[in-house]
């Protein structure tokens, strides 16, 4: 599983690295996390306000900072979809 | 309601006398806890709306052509409505040509989405009164409006960097479909979010307040007239500039200025600096240096400040 955050580095940005990070730990998962902070990547993959948060290549939030909650379901969800 | 509560604190509890001390910590006490009021609700409603209307989404409603004839109304009603952080500002300067929306109308949304936010609304409410709010939140909106339709005239599109030009469409096709929130979820979410732009901004608010109130209980009325009256021609442009380097500070100087109004300071002036303090912005500047070649940054820039100051003369003659 391939998580990335994306953001240009804003106070924001970095509080979804962590938290994201944090999640990962947490649950254990089989996940890598890359950080995206170039603006033509950014918008290369459609995003319009940051921080975003992708799984798998999938935007799943964008222009807020998810709750630990949220990223949870969203790792256990891509994990579940790439056993299935 | 909130006078109220200033009049038994400052006279009741503390029984201070009448004076400029008890003047000015009852302005401070009632204006703090007004603001602070109004900022909650303000931060709350512009999430909501902010969630009700996702940028993807209203990239799409602009580029179908549906606001044909008015779509530089649009953009700029949207850009006032939408939530303002610069670093969200190429991303989406990026985002909205990739849509296929044109440069003038892409400017239009750029150009009201800082000077019409959600913290300056709550800040004029709470200082100035529902007119004055209403006066700067139209003219804000109009000045996106005229002038991203006249630089979409003038044929900038070269001096945007070529790179932009050359992102493909978003992998995928389309926007991403990012998750919606809904129900308590939601209010939680856009709770959290008004709670931290509060708690950001607090402080800010709370030291302007405070030199407000120092204004209002020591400043001799009509101790401003002198050198920043109406027939002084260059008080504009001077608040203007004196306005850039502020930026990200207009909590602390919203409330500064209403005392000064109060003192002299003719309305029309102090709208033309508090817009520019929040409309022209260098650290936006710094980044949209990135996709913009040095003339069409001076440009953008140029014309918003020139408008500003026509704002504000055009304020000190009507208002």
């Amino acid at each position: 599983m391939k998580i990335t955050v994306l953001g240009p580095g804003c106070a924001r940005c970095e509080r979804l690295e962590k938290r994201a990070r944090a999640v990962v730990a947490e649950l254990g998962a089989d996940a890598t996390l890359e950080k995206i902070e170039e603006y033509a990547e950014i918008a290369r993959r459609g995003v319009m306000s940051t921080p975003a948060l992708a799984i798998d290549g999938t935007v799943v939030a964008s222009g807020r900072v998810p709750s630990a909650g949220e990223i949870s379901e969203w790792l256990q969800q891509a994990s579940a979809r790439g056993e299935g | 309601m909130w006078e109220a509560l200033a009049d038994r604190v400052v006279y009741g509890l503390l029984a201070m006398e009448a004076g400029r001390a008890a003047g000015a910590l009852h302005f401070f006490l009632h204006e703090t806890l007004k603001i602070g009021f109004l900022l909650l609700v303000v931060t709350h409603l512009m999430g909501l709306v902010q969630h009700a209307f996702p940028l993807e989404r209203v990239r799409a409603a602009i580029a179908d052509g549906r606001f044909r004839g008015f779509e530089h109304l649009a953009a700029s009603s949207f850009g006032a409505v939408t939530p303002f952080c610069s670093c969200s500002s190429i991303p989406l300067f990026i985002g909205f040509l990739q849509g296929g929306i044109p440069l003038g109308v892409t400017f239009s949304f750029l150009i009201t989405s800082p000077l019409v936010n959600e913290v300056a609304l709550a800040l004029f409410l709470g200082m100035f009164g529902w007119k004055v709010t209403l006066v700067y939140a139209v003219s804000g909106i109009a000045l996106g409006t005229a002038l991203g339709f006249a630089l979409g005239r003038l044929g900038l599109e070269r001096w945007v960097e070529a790179w932009v030009w050359d992102l493909a469409a978003p992998a995928g096709g389309g926007p991403a479909p990012a998750s919606r929130l809904r129900g308590r979820e939601l209010l939680r979410a856009v709770s959290r979010d008004a709670f931290s732009i509060f708690g950001k901004i607090g402080p800010y608010v709370v030291a302007g307040v405070g030199v407000g109130a120092a204004v209002h209980g020591y400043v001799p009325t009509g101790f401003f007239e002198r050198w920043l009256s109406t027939t002084n021609p260059f008080a504009v442009p001077a608040a203007v500039l004196a306005a850039v380097p502020l930026y990200a500070n207009a909590a602390g100087v919203i409330p500064i200025m209403e005392p000064l109004v109060d003192k002299g300071v003719p309305l029309g002036t102090a709208l033309a600096f508090m817009m520019a303090v929040v409309g022209l912005s260098l650290p936006e500047a710094m980044i949209l240096k990135k996709v913009m070649r040095p003339r069409l940054l001076a440009t953008f820039f140029g014309s918003v400040a020139v408008s500003i100051v026509a704002l504000g003369y055009g304020f000190n003659a009507i208002l």
